[in-house]
């Protein structure tokens, strides 16, 4: 293996409330090879989120470099993220995040509206990720005829649409009951083994990390 | 696909949507109202011919020339016709009942004014009976009056109870030709007037002029007020439209206000969807920031506020659209006193689409910006 | 009982949303004060013109004094009433006029108007003891001097003192502008009736006015006109002739304004509505939270319709304090009943701001109804578990 897929070098993120500077994340480096199922854990306010954050392109470092897939994201600008995230990131979020206007279907074509396809390839495309978590039957539902888990699957469903390089999940299980939890990380670990997806995942669920590859702590802005 | 996201979420909030569309469509309607009102004003200035003169006296409107003019107006050059009017001002029954009545010259009056159709035998039974009048169809409609009634006003400017048989009813060619003027013998008045107040014979209130050509009104307006230059009733000649124009000109300050009125709904409108879409926008926190999570980029998110927004304004628009249509005809009937021609001009349609759009596009651009200026990781945290 | 800064600091706090509404109800209010105070200003304006105890004369059925005639004979016989005041020079306080409309350009944008030119005689300054000479002086009695009405000074083209302004064949020098304290003399030309009868080639009258020596003798003068065949006249209070020359505008403003303001008043409390359904919607939690502390539904609806009426009453607030600046402006509009330019000012008065102030709290009322309904409803365990 030439490169790692991610690599993380000497980042470090700082917010500011006022004039007090508050740093999050300290100096941190790491890579992430391809294939990968990594779940980031550490207590609340160590900085997992935020390094999960910066890892999507969706929050940009204060200092070092995050070179994803070859390209170095901390040097992009606000558009060029955008469209780097479209291309390389799929993102599951604890709350799912859909739309409750749109169908499953729907909600899971909305990232391939940024790409130039046709229906007839989006729909092929969508009718295959709702396949693969296990909802082809429930295509046409809205968000509220379905339960949590389903959401979530929906929402995963939405996160591998458009084949990312990365698919990262922010507590993907935060908000489901036991059995639901268990199906979902089922899921994610099938795409993990099965299509080879590279998975980042932040949890505080010991069990989630249990279907990880490896597991990073994180602690007080640190690598533990 | 994003424009059924933008039509789903324009009416995710059904009370909110349809509060706003309502008062939208009522605002809209106040709107179209002012506009047909004051654009009623001007219907006798759209309904003037291009190739008539009136000339009147040059003190104003309330003073008379005499008779005598007639033959020499005809022979200055450029003159096909010449003909003249009084204005009676008669109340029927009770002052309140205004409507226009002309004292007309028979026979020639309506070969210059052709805008109101008129049958032959109408024009015959006008010509030959001295107390005929010809009312228009909206008038005859108002009192109720039929061919062969016999009708009593009460002068204003020439004293007594004058007593007319309805001759006939007349049309205007189209929808923007008064039909609610009654049209009455000169020659009644100036018979009346030889045998109670000889020194009030004579008198014509306006005199009509019949252009060869329209392009020559400046040349021949310009003779015919020469003529009579330092004479002791001296004329003002002006275009047909000049002559509407200044009646319109004198209420000028009254249909200033309505128009700023008009203008100033508008701007209500503005607030109330203004005040939607912020209340839509901070609701949707979140989900802008996961789509622009997704890869969406501004002008997506723009599109997509944006396009809301105008999906309400138009929405409200074209019900206010709807609306105003319809109150339009009932007024129509109760407004003729008024306002003979009431209908609404295609400019107000025009308008009131533009401006829906425009102001969908004001309406939506403080939500747009926050929603662009935002951070993703700020976004994502409000769950609300 | 929720304490009143719950409901000022929730208005503060949705600072945006608070102030759009605010305006809405605001600009609604603005345009209801000015239509109010414009019909005000219209009507004050002639109902100002005349004192009480003078009696205006026209012709039978004429309505007003641009269509009356009255010949020089059947003005003397008038002239001879016993009921007529006598004044210090011992001669009756009675005026023949002329009054004529005259067509003259306007100084901002060329455009002409009508406007009144009253010929008048010794007597008529003496009965209207509120027209004041304002700059230069009285004209001469038998010369071409006039003198024009403030209103009309500044808006015509040779109406200021020393100007020349042309009209009925003749040049006519202006001496002095007068002052008419608001009334429809302000938008007049004034001058010697013999010279403007004979200008205009008018050799009748066109209004009788006489002081009377008691406001009661109105009806012997009103029966002495009816007993002799040879008046064909009518005798009117000098207020109520001038009061019903503003009907036909005043009530055109009144029905044409009010009935926009209704209708787009439906604006702003739509406005309010939305506005106050969203503050449920937001602190649903917090209602919850109340009742739970043991706040009854009536204080939860009252708490919500303080908080729309305290938005409708800042924002009547705001629209009246604006529509208080259209006092300074000036208005002229053709009076549809005369038919000449009529000058008048916007007024405010009592009862109109008590109007807009009942009409803003009105539409907060409709406004923050259904709201505060819906808001006193919410069960309190389905509230609490709202995020």
């Amino acid at each position: 293996m030439a490169q790692a897929l991610v690599q993380v070098r000497g980042v470090s993120k700082s917010y500011y409330r006022d004039s007090l500077e508050i740093p999050v994340l300290r100096n941190i480096s790491f890579d992430i090879p391809e294939g990968e199922f990594l779940a980031l854990m550490g207590p609340s306010g160590s900085g997992k989120t935020t390094l999960l954050n910066l890892i999507s392109g969706i929050d940009q470092p204060s200092g070092g470099d995050l070179v994803v897939a070859g390209e170095n994201i901390a040097r992009m600008s606000e558009g060029q993220l955008a469209k780097w995230r479209s291309q390389h990131i799929g993102l599951v979020f604890q709350f799912y995040n859909l739309l409750p206007v749109l169908t499953a279907f729907e909600n899971v074509e909305l990232p391939l509206l940024l790409y130039k396809l046709s229906k007839a390839d989006r729909r092929k495309r969508v009718e295959t990720a709702l396949t693969i978590v296990g909802l082809g039957d429930r295509m046409d539902h809205y968000p509220r005829q379905l339960s949590g888990g389903q959401e979530q699957r929906v929402a995963i469903a939405r996160a591998i649409v458009t084949d990312p390089t990365l698919l990262l999940a922010d507590e993907p299980t935060g908000d489901l009951d036991k059995v639901s939890a268990e199906e979902i990380m089922t899921l994610l670990s099938r795409l993990n083994k099965e299509f080879n997806k590279t998975i980042v995942m932040v949890t505080h669920d010991p069990r989630a990390a249990e279907k990880a590859h490896s597991i990073r702590n994180l602690d007080k802005g640190e690598l533990a | 696909m994003l424009m059924n996201l933008i039509y789903r979420n324009s009416f995710r909030h059904k009370l909110r949507t349809i509060l706003t569309v309502v008062g939208l469509a009522v605002a809209v309607m106040a709107f179209g109202l002012i506009r047909t009102v004051v654009d009623a004003w001007h219907a006798g200035v759209e309904a003037a011919a291009p190739d008539r003169l009136i000339t009147r006296s040059s003190i104003s409107i309330t003073f008379t020339l005499p008779l005598s003019y007639k033959e020499q107006i005809e022979k200055i050059d450029g003159i096909k016709a010449v003909t003249y009017a009084n204005w009676f001002g008669g109340t029927y029954v009770d002052a309140s009942n205004f409507f226009a009545q002309f004292a007309v010259e028979k026979g020639n009056y309506f070969k210059v004014f052709p805008e109101f159709i008129i049958s032959p035998e109408v024009m015959d039974a006008f010509n030959s009976n001295i107390k005929a009048v010809i009312v228009g169809q909206k008038l005859a409609d108002r009192f109720g009056w039929k061919v062969g009634d016999r009708v009593t006003l009460i002068g204003t400017i020439f004293p007594g109870n004058w007593d007319f048989d309805v001759v006939g009813i007349y049309k205007g060619k189209d929808q923007t030709i008064d039909e609610s003027t009654w049209f009455m013998r000169w020659e009644y008045i100036d018979e009346t007037m030889k045998e109670q107040m000889p020194g009030r014979a004579g008198e014509v209130g306006w005199y009509g002029l019949q252009l060869a050509d329209p392009s020559k009104a400046a040349e021949v307006s310009a003779a015919v007020d020469a003529r009579f230059k330092n004479s002791s009733a001296e004329t003002l000649t002006e275009t047909e439209k000049a002559f509407q124009m200044s009646f319109v000109a004198m209420s000028g300050a009254i249909l200033v206000l309505l128009t700023v009125m008009s203008w100033l709904i508008i701007g209500v409108i503005l607030m109330v969807l203004v005040n939607t879409m912020a209340m839509t926008a901070r609701e949707r926190t979140s989900e802008y920031a996961f789509m622009k999570s997704m890869g969406f980029q501004g002008y997506h998110l723009w599109g997509m506020i944006t396009g809301e927004a105008i999906v309400i304004s138009l929405t409200g628009g074209l019900l206010g659209l709807a609306l105003l249509a319809a109150i339009v005809n009932v007024l129509k009937a109760g407004l003729s006193a008024w306002f003979p021609v009431f209908k609404i001009q295609p400019l107000t349609w025009i308008l009131v689409v533009a401006l829906a759009i425009i102001i969908g596009l004001i309406a939506s651009a403080f939500p747009v910006i926050k929603a662009m200026r935002m951070r993703i990781v700020d976004g994502l945290r409000v769950v609300d | 009982m929720i304490p009143a800064s719950y409901t000022f600091r929730n208005v503060t706090k949705h600072k945006v949303t608070s102030t759009l509404t605010i305006f809405g109800v605001g600009l609604v209010v603005f345009v209801f004060t000015a239509v109010l105070m414009l019909a005000h200003g219209l009507f004050a304006t002639l109902v100002a013109t005349g004192s009480d105890d003078n009696v205006v004369i026209i012709r039978k059925a004429s309505q007003s004094e641009v269509t009356s005639i009255i010949m020089r004979e059947q003005a003397d016989i008038v002239s001879t009433f016993p009921e007529i005041k006598l004044g210090q020079d011992n001669k009756p306080l009675f005026t023949n006029e002329l009054y004529v409309l005259i067509s003259l350009v306007k100084r901002d944008d060329d455009g002409s108007s009508n406007v009144t030119v009253r010929g008048v005689t010794e007597k008529s300054m003496e009965m209207r003891p509120d027209i004041k000479i304002l700059e230069g002086r009285m004209y001469q009695p038998g010369t071409a001097e006039i003198i024009a009405g403030k209103s009309i000074s500044n808006r015509f083209k040779g109406c200021k003192v020393g100007e020349q302004v042309r009209f009925g064949s003749r040049d006519w020098t202006v001496v002095g502008v007068f002052d008419a304290a608001g009334s429809a003399f302000d938008s007049e030309i004034w001058g010697d009736i013999e010279q403007m009868m004979d200008a205009f080639r008018r050799p009748v009258y066109s209004s009788l006015t006489m002081k009377l020596n008691d406001p009661a003798s109105l009806a012997a003068v009103t029966s002495r006109i009816e007993g002799d065949l040879r008046l064909q006249l009518e005798a009117k209070p000098e207020k109520e002739y001038y009061a019903a020359q503003s009907t036909a505008t005043t009530q055109f403003i009144m029905i044409v304004g009010v009935a926009i303001c209704i209708i787009f008043s439906f604006g702003a409390i739509v406005g309010a509505m939305i506005t106050m359904y969203a503050a449920v919607a937001n602190r649903t939690k917090e209602i919850g939270t109340l009742r739970s502390l043991g706040f009854s539904r009536l204080a939860i609806l009252r708490t919500f319709l303080f908080e729309s009426f305290v938005i409708s009453l800042a924002g009547g607030i705001i629209g009246l304090a604006g529509a208080s600046f259209l006092r300074f402006v000036e208005v002229s509009t053709v009076n549809f009943n005369t038919f000449s330019e009529l000058a008048f000012n916007f007024r405010l008065n009592g009862p109109t701001i008590i109007s807009a102030i009942v009409f803003a709290v009105v539409m907060g009322f409709l406004g923050g109804f259904l709201p505060a309904v819906r808001a006193s409803r919410l069960k309190i365990v389905d509230s609490l578990r709202a995020t």
